[in-house]
Parts: structure tokens; C-alpha cells; sequence
């Protein structure tokens, strides 16, 4: 026996000590030190096993430590008592818990309206197998002429061939195309379809169910065409249509293949698609076409296939390497590529020339802030009135301390009472916010991108949100509350301070209504600007004016038709509408052939001058119509009488400018000088304008200047001659004011964005300021009492009752002003060129509506203090 | 009814537990039904009885002096409580009746 070591290895002690339970530990240690001293005298090693062994039997459910967290499960033994607690204290303060809940409520219905919006665009194109492979090539397109490069998300046919062809490193090159559009026919049926071209590689990117037909052959031969289902169904009826050949005026197509109607969350939508070689096969015989070239950046969409782990870096520095030959050869443009993953797409970044549906992040960034302008606020308001009336939770608190609750406890206590609140909040905000989805999609209705639709995932975001929001909400009040000293409190309740609380409650009170006054003044001026831009002179007329599109017929037919009818004064063909957004450009040059100039275009014919009553200053209209072969004439504006620096409008007439064109350059001769109008919307940069003289295949729209007391009538009419002539489209007709409204739709929509949310933030505020001042008038109430006896009047009352919350509206409108202003001079209208100035009433506006709603608010609760009789309140004392 | 019968173990660590008196702690009483009974029995077994014994109640325990063979650790000494008792007698009047009818003559006729 060597006498080193009489007990068992350190280990194994340390073993038993780790799970047993301190109850048992000690006795049971010794009893197997006592085995194990007994064992020794036989062997070291088996005294050694033996406690090994018993080490591990006597780790039982008895004998083991309640893990520890067991001992912090106090929140959940007292969760029933804390559940009691809260819910008697809601229910013994009406008022209070009615004004925390419905402002919650209103404000989590927009917390729920974004989360569903965003969940749903997050969710776009996750439904791809291959998603995370899938990359599209992006453009930036920078002319010499222009400061401002071009962001696309089109790119050329030249660099997917190009990649296609000298390049490896990826899976699949898929070309795209949009713009397909076909008056389709079979047999009876005949629908115009709108749709996509794609290479015979889509199916091999993306995930879309072909129903039937085969994916990898379907768009390999020319004039293949694939539908939805839908469209199908409208075509064919419920007859097979694989294999059938449908007709379009200009072409035939073979169906072959049906694909699954498409997901609302696919920024890929289309009625039909048709194989890409239909387009290259056209275009390949074509000298003229610049399908096939490096600069027609505008209308193809190039997705690549990369295989696994491979980085996209690989292809950027192909992109790279083609783009640094290709600009060598011109110096008019600079194009580079990039590529974009699937995923950042939609929501992605700001590009034009987007092939589907598409959201920016700046955009939702926008949302998310303005949304959580108004949740923070209902925040605070739950904040504020939670720490008011702290004071009267205090006894509990002390008892709960007493007791023994640490400052923790009581913090959970709270927290978990703003959650309750927050919880019963969020269902009342579902049924509100059901009430609010119609009307905001139909605001968003010119992206028919999100259908807003319950998903049980949601259940859990909108949970989880709650908590957040009773976090954020109840943590401020909690904390207060937690370091109450529970000696205090009982000693003399009335002597507990919270003057931390008092300055946080007035902090959060000036927020509050900074943040309404800036919301109402954003609205006021959202809404000064839209009608600004309805009402602002155009330089030319457009009352009255009835646009007819044309549709590919041939207005002579239209005409004489038209013209027959009484109320019809004047009529007029155009290319385009000016004004409404759409922009036609083209270069022109005067004399000297190196300086081309950027001008925006409109084909008219002559009689368009007069029903749109443009003045001259020089010259005038066409002298006759073009009715076939080229435009001879063109009428310019001021702006393009300064590019080429005629010396004074006469001095224009008679010069001729040469018009780009891809065969041989146009040249005309300028007729007539006109007034500078407004061409592009009016928050644009004005841009010289040619109004060339249209021949019949330029124009798009008919004017006609109507006079009637009836229009609808004027219509039903005008639609019968349409009838007549064109049953395939439906006939539209459009008044221009109309059209011009249309076209400021996104002021509208700002206007209406910031007049709801104004309105929530208002009613937020004014009912966290109501509950401040019916806690005031509370606490108050013996003050006012004994200074009515001793002869206060009861104006003199309300002074001293409402100073305070007077201070701090004005503090709000001090602050709000100048912010407001900021805001939207530097940052929402910095690029607008024609703008409201934004003056003391816009600005007033605001703090005008607030003070009133303030005011109103304080004096009915101060009134009625004031009002109430002294000995009611003085008699028990 | 589990619980208001002792198992056959239970009774014999009970019985045990009152004839060690002063010194039933938990190898003594280990020591003590090898001896008596001829078992192999291991302290798991008896630890996990006493512990359920201790959880219903029939038998107290409380921690003695520090002893030095023990590394300093004390050992933790049983009694038999007064529903131990009341099970024990229980448990003897039970077998006495039994006993008591079973006439001489059945056991006459077994070698």
C-alpha cells in the first residue's frame, strides 16, 4: 500500500460533485469514500473502478442538480400571478388601458401592413431551385452628351452572344426580350397577349412548371410560342393546345408548350413567351438592325446560369474584359456590365428598363421610416402614460420587494405586461389593418406586384413583433419602476420622486407632436405640389382635349367618321402626349455635323398646333400633311432656337435640320417657332423640343377637341364608330387633364401617404396627451380645489393647468418647422425644377392643426376639472 | 395502492434502520442486511430505497459529526418515524393474522 494517495482520484470527486445535488452530495460522497478506503485494502485499481462505477449508477434523476436555470424559472411559476395582476390593472384603468391599446393598435396596423408587404417582397423569385446560381448582366450606360449615366437592367444580345461564344465558366446564358406583343387568333378566339421572348435556356434557369409540352425543346425552333394557362384557356378554351398554330396579323406561331400561371412574386410576368431565334432570325438578315450590336442596351435581358461555388467574380472580369474592347471603338458612349444575383433583383436597386415588377430598397426604406414614426410614437404614448401612473403601482411594487422580487422580477413583471397589451393590440391592428389593405393596393395600383395575402408565417412575424413592440414600449416604465425602493414607498408614498420620469414624459411629448406637425406640413406641401403641377401653365391648351388611341389603325378610316359628329370642333393626329410622362428623343444636328443635339420629339400633324392652341412667335404650322413618304417640316421651340443659336426667331424659318436616321439622315425644314412649353413633367429639366411633321406611321393618338355637356354620351358614340372599324381593342379614350392627373399620381400617392400617417400620428399624440392631462388634472385635483375656494377663476384654472402642455407644443412647432422645411426643400423636392416655395402657411399649416387638436384636448379634461365642485373634493379631508 | 404497503426491500431497510438505532446511516445499514439476510446488496439499491422512504415520509434523516475517515464529511443518520411505525406494525399484524389462521396441520402434512 503506498501511502501517496488514501482517496480516489480527483476527477472522479469532481465528477459526482458536478451533477449531484448539494442535499445529497455530502453524505453520499462519504459513503463512497468510506467503499472506497474498504476496497483499497484489496487493490488501488479496484477501489478505483469501483467508485468509477459508482459515480456514474448514482447519477439518478434523484440524486442530480436541478439544472440551475430551473431556479430562474421563477417567471414562469409567477407568470399565472403576473398575468393576474395585469389584466386587474387594465381593467381598473379604463381609460388608460383603452387609450395604450387603440393607439398601439393603430399604429401596429401599419407595423403589419409593412411586414406583410416586405415578407411578400422578400419572398420574390425564392421559388427558383436554382437561385442562388441565377445572376442577370446590368448596364450602366453613360452617354458623352449626358452627366448622368444610365443604371439599366437591360443589356445587350452583343455581350450574352458574346459570352455565349468566346467565353466559359457558367452553366447557362439565357437571353431575353421584352416587348412581345400579338393580336393572337385561333378559329373564333382572339385576344391580344403581351409577353417575353426567351432563348431555349429558360427552363433551364428558372423554375417554371411546364404543364405541358416539353421544356428543353419547347423554345428551340423559330416561331414557338409558349402560354400561361390563362391565356390558354382564353385561346383554345379547354382544347389541347400543344402542337396548334395560332395567327397574328403579322406572323404564325406553333404552341409548344402551357406553363403553370405564373406567382405574383416572380419579377418575371408574361402572357406568352416566344423563342428568341424568332427575333434573331428576323434581325440576321437586316443590315440596318442594331439588334445585334454592343449599344443597343435598351430591350435584352442576359441571365446567367453559374455552376456550383463559383463566384460571379469570374464572369464581372470577362464582362469587364469585353466591355474595355468594345468602348474602344466608340467615343459617343461608355457601356460597362455587371452582374446581379437573382436575389437582389426585386427588392433591388434603382434601375430602369426593368423587364417585370420591380421595388427598390430605397423604397422600402422610405416606408419602413415613416412607419416607424408612427410606432414609436404609440410607443412613447404607452411609455408616458405607464410611467405616470407608475406612482400608483408603486405600493405593489413595494410589496413584491418585500416579498423578496429583485429588480429583475419586477422589470419582467412589466415587460411582460406591455407584451400583454402589445398582444391584444396586435389583434385589434389585424382587423384594422384588413380595413386599410384595399386601400392600399389600389395606391400602389400601378405595380400590380403584391397581393397582401394571410400566410401562417405571418402569425409568427406578427408575435414576435408584438413582443418587440411591448419591449420597446414597456422597458422605459419598467425600469422606473424596478428602482423604487421598497423602504421608501412605504414610508411615504408621496415623497417617491420621479423626476427622471417627468423630463422623459415632456422629451417624449415634444417628439411626439414634432413628429405630427412634420407629417401634416409633409402632406400639406405633398398636396400643394400635386396641384401645383395639375394647374400649372403648360403653354399650350388642354381643356377639352379628348385623346383617342389609335391602336394601329389607320386614322383615315377614323376621321371622316368622327368628324361627323357634332360635338367634334377640331381634330388632330400626334406621335405622343406631352406631359403625361412619356418621352420621345431623338438627335439633331444643324449646320455644323459634329454637334448633335438631344431633343425631344413629338410627329404631328398640322392641324395639331391649332387644337392645342400653341403660339408662335414665328412662322407656324405645317403647310400640308404628309401622307406618305418622309416629314419635310419641323416646328421648334424656344430652347432649340438657343442650342443652335439662331439670332431671333425669324431668322429660324426656312433653315433645315438634319434629323439621325439609320439609312440616310432626314433633313427638314423649320416652318414655324413656338413658345417654350412643357414637354417632360414639370419637376424635369426643360430639354429643347422639335415637333416634326408626322407621316401616318408616327402617329399614335388622335385629339379631338370636343364641346359637349354629356361626355359619356360623346363616348358611347365615339366607341360605336370605333366598333366599326376595330373589334380586336377596346376602344380608349382619354380626356388629357385626365391623362396629366394620371401622370402626377406619385404626388398624389406622397399626399396620401403622409395625410394618413399624419392622421395616425395626430390621433396618437392627441391621445397620449389626453391621458397626460387626465393625469394631471388627477394629481392636481386638491390644488385646483383649494385655489377655487380661495377665488380662482376658472379661466385662471385652465391657464395654470394647460401652461405646461402649451410650453411644449410650442417647443414641438419650433422644432418641427425648420425641420420640416429642410426635409423638403433639400431632400423630397432638391431636383424638382418647377416647385411650390414652401412658405410661413404650408409650414403653419401644420402647427395650426396640432395646437388646435392639442388645445382642444387639454381644455376639455382642464374644463373639467375646473368646473368640478371644491367641496366635493375637500370634504374628506 | 402504492404507497401504503411496504415492499418486502422497503420493510427490510426499515426494520434495519430501527435495530441499528443511533448508528443506521447508510453502509451500516448496507453492512447490516448482508449480514442478516445473506443478500449481496449494493449502496445503490439501498440509497435509492432510503431516499424513497425519506420522500414518503417514514423515515427522518439528519446529518451527523464530521468524521475524518470520510475525508471530513458527515454521515447522514436514519430514523424511523412515526408513520415508519405505523407501517411496521401494519405490516407484522398483517403477517400475524395470516399467521394466526393457518391451522397446525397444513404445515403437518409438508416435509
Amino acid at each position: 500500500m503506498s501511502r501517496s494517495r488514501q482517496t480516489p482520484p480527483r476527477w472522479m470527486d469532481w465528477l459526482i460533485e458536478l451533477y449531484c445535488s448539494k442535499e445529497v452530495l455530502e453524505d453520499l460522497q462519504g459513503d463512497l469514500h468510506e467503499y472506497y478506503s474498504r476496497n483499497l485494502e484489496k487493490s488501488r485499481f479496484r477501489a478505483d473502478l469501483v467508485f468509477f462505477l459508482d459515480v456514474i449508477k448514482f447519477c439518478r434523476l434523484y440524486t442530480i442538480r436541478k439544472p440551475k436555470i430551473l431556479g430562474q424559472m421563477t417567471f414562469f411559476n409567477l407568470m399565472g400571478n403576473y398575468f393576474k395582476t395585469s389584466a386587474r390593472s387594465l381593467a381598473r384603468n379604463k381609460l388608460f388601458s383603452a387609450i395604450n391599446i387603440i393607439g398601439l393598435a393603430i399604429s401596429m396596423s401599419i407595423g403589419i401592413l409593412m411586414i406583410t408587404y416586405i415578407s411578400e417582397l422578400l419572398s420574390f423569385d425564392t421559388f427558383h431551385e436554382k437561385k442562388d446560381r441565377i445572376y442577370r448582366v446590368q448596364t450602366n450606360y453613360k452617354s458623352i452628351s449626358s452627366d448622368d449615366p444610365y443604371d439599366l437592367a437591360s443589356t445587350s444580345v452583343f455581350v450574352g452572344k458574346k459570352l455565349k461564344e468566346e467565353y466559359s465558366g457558367f452553366e447557362k446564358v439565357l437571353l431575353m426580350r421584352r416587348n412581345f406583343s400579338a393580336d393572337l387568333n385561333k378559329g373564333e378566339n382572339n385576344i391580344s397577349v403581351s409577353g417575353l421572348y426567351a432563348s431555349q435556356e429558360f427552363f433551364d434557369v428558372f423554375s417554371f412548371n411546364l404543364v405541358s409540352g416539353n421544356p428543353s425543346t419547347a423554345l428551340v425552333q423559330p416561331h414557338s410560342i409558349i402560354l400561361t394557362q390563362k391565356t390558354a384557356k382564353k385561346l383554345f378554351d379547354d382544347k389541347e393546345a400543344v402542337g396548334q398554330v395560332v395567327t397574328s396579323e403579322e406572323d404564325t406561331y406553333t404552341v409548344t408548350g402551357i406553363v403553370e400561371d405564373l406567382p405574383t412574386n416572380s419579377h418575371i410576368q408574361f402572357e406568352a413567351l416566344v423563342s428568341f431565334i424568332t427575333l434573331e432570325n428576323q434581325f440576321a438578315g437586316d443590315e440596318n438592325s442594331t439588334f445585334f450590336e454592343w449599344r443597343s442596351v435598351w430591350m435584352n435581358y442576359v441571365y446567367i446560369l453559374l455552376p456550383e461555388d463559383q463566384s460571379p467574380e469570374v464572369i464581372n472580369a470577362y464582362l469587364r474584359e469585353i466591355a474595355s474592347t468594345e468602348n474602344l471603338k466608340t467615343d459617343r458612349f461608355v457601356i460597362n456590365h455587371t452582374l446581379e444575383s437573382l436575389g437582389s433583383i426585386v427588392p433591388g436597386d434603382e434601375l430602369s428598363n426593368q423587364i417585370g415588377p420591380s421595388m427598390s430598397w430605397k423604397g422600402i426604406y422610405q416606408l419602413t421610416l415613416l412607419t416607424l414614426f408612427v410606432i414609436v410614437s404609440a410607443c412613447f404614448n404607452y411609455t408616458n402614460l405607464s410611467i405616470a401612473r407608475s406612482l400608483r403601482r408603486a405600493k405593489e411594487v413595494g410589496v413584491r420587494k418585500v416579498v423578496g422580487a429583485g429588480r429583475r422580477q419586477i422589470l419582467t413583471q412589466f415587460v411582460f405586461e406591455a407584451i400583454i397589451v402589445a398582444l391584444i393590440s396586435v389583434a385589434i391592428a389585424y382587423g384594422l389593418f384588413l380595413l386599410v389593405k384595399p386601400f392600399f393596393l389600389q395606391m400602389m395600383d400601378n405595380q400590380e406586384i403584391v397581393t397582401l395575402d394571410f400566410q401562417w408565417i405571418h402569425v409568427l412575424y406578427f408575435i414576435a413583433f408584438a413582443f418587440f413592440i411591448g419591449l420597446v414600449a414597456g422597458i422605459l416604465p419598467s425600469s422606473v419602476l424596478a428602482k423604487l425602493k421598497a423602504i421608501s414607498i412605504f414610508r411615504d408614498a408621496s415623497s417617491v420622486k420621479l423626476i427622471k420620469g417627468i423630463n422623459l414624459r415632456k422629451v417624449l411629448i415634444v417628439l411626439q407632436f414634432t413628429t405630427s406637425i412634420f407629417l401634416i406640413v409633409g402632406s400639406t406641401i405633398a398636396y400643394r405640389q400635386y396641384k401645383f403641377a395639375l394647374n400649372f401653365d403648360l403653354g399650350f391648351k388642354t381643356d377639352n382635349v379628348l385623346n383617342v388611341s389609335l391602336k394601329g389603325n389607320d386614322p383615315k378610316l377614323l376621321i371622316p367618321e368622327i368628324e361627323k359628329l357634332p360635338e367634334v370642333k377640331k381634330i388632330s393626329r400626334s406621335g405622343m402626349i406631352p406631359n403625361t410622362g412619356e418621352i420621345w428623343g431623338e438627335e439633331v444636328k444643324y449646320k455644323d455635323p459634329l454637334d448633335s443635339a438631344n431633343v425631344y420629339v413629338n410627329f404631328v400633324d398640322k392641324n395639331y398646333f391649332d387644337t392645342h392652341e400653341f403660339t408662335f412667335i414665328a412662322g407656324g404650322s405645317f403647310p400640308y400633311d404628309q401622307e406618305e413618304g418622309d416629314a419635310k417640316f419641323v416646328v421648334i421651340d424656344e430652347l432649340l432656337l438657343e442650342r443652335f443659336n439662331f439670332e431671333s426667331p425669324q431668322s429660324a424659318l426656312g433653315e433645315v435640320l438634319t434629323l439621325d436616321r439609320r439609312l440616310e439622315d432626314l433633313k427638314v425644314e423649320i416652318v414655324g417657332v413656338v413658345k417654350q412649353f412643357q414637354y417632360a413633367k414639370i419637376h424635369d429639366e426643360p430639354e429643347p423640343v422639335a415637333i416634326i411633321q408626322g407621316t401616318p406611321d408616327d402617329y399614335m393618338h388622335l385629339n379631338l377637341v370636343v364641346s359637349t355637356d354629356d361626355a359619356i354620351a360623346l363616348m358611347d358614340k365615339l366607341e360605336d364608330i370605333w366598333t366599326d372599324i376595330d373589334k380586336l381593342h377596346p376602344f380608349e379614350a382619354r380626356f388629357y387633364d385626365e391623362l396629366i392627373q394620371e401622370a402626377y399620381e406619385d404626388q398624389a400617392v406622397l399626399f396620401k401617404i403622409f395625410g394618413f400617417l399624419a392622421f395616425l400620428a395626430i390621433s396618437i399624440a392627441s391621445m397620449g396627451l389626453l391621458g397626460m392631462a387626465v393625469f394631471t388634472t388627477e394629481t392636481r385635483q386638491k390644488e385646483i380645489s383649494v385655489r377655487k375656494v380661495l377665488g380662482a377663476s376658472k379661466q385662471n384654472l385652465m391657464y395654470i393647468l394647460s401652461k405646461s402642455f402649451i410650453v411644449l407644443l410650442i417647443i414641438s412647432a419650433l422644432i418641427a418647422m425648420p425641420l420640416s422645411y429642410l426635409f423638403f426643400t433639400e431632400m423630397v423636392m432638391a431636383d424638382f425644377v418647377n416647385r411650390i416655395t414652401i412658405g410661413p402657411v404650408e409650414l403653419l399649416s401644420g402647427v395650426f392643426v396640432v395646437f388646435a387638436i392639442g388645445l382642444l384636448t387639454i381644455s376639455w379634461q382642464t374644463g373639467k376639472a375646473a368646473r368640478t365642485n371644491p367641496a366635493e373634493m375637500l370634504r374628506n379631508e | 395502492m402504492k404507497g401504503t404497503n411496504l415492499g418486502e426491500f422497503e420493510e427490510i431497510v426499515l426494520l434495519t434502520i430501527a435495530s441499528l438505532m443511533e448508528e443506521a446511516y447508510s453502509v451500516n445499514i448496507v453492512d447490516e442486511i448482508t449480514e442478516v439476510t445473506g443478500r449481496k446488496t449494493k449502496l445503490g439499491v439501498v440509497h435509492a430505497v432510503l431516499n424513497r422512504l425519506e420522500k414518503k415520509g417514514l423515515i427522518t434523516s439528519e446529518l451527523g459529526e464530521p468524521t475524518k475517515e470520510r475525508g471530513g464529511r458527515r454521515k447522514r443518520f436514519f430514523q424511523v418515524s412515526h408513520a415508519g411505525k405505523v407501517a411496521l406494525m401494519k405490516a407484522k399484524e398483517q403477517r400475524d393474522r395470516l399467521w394466526s389462521n393457518i391451522p397446525e396441520l397444513v404445515f403437518q402434512g409438508i416435509r
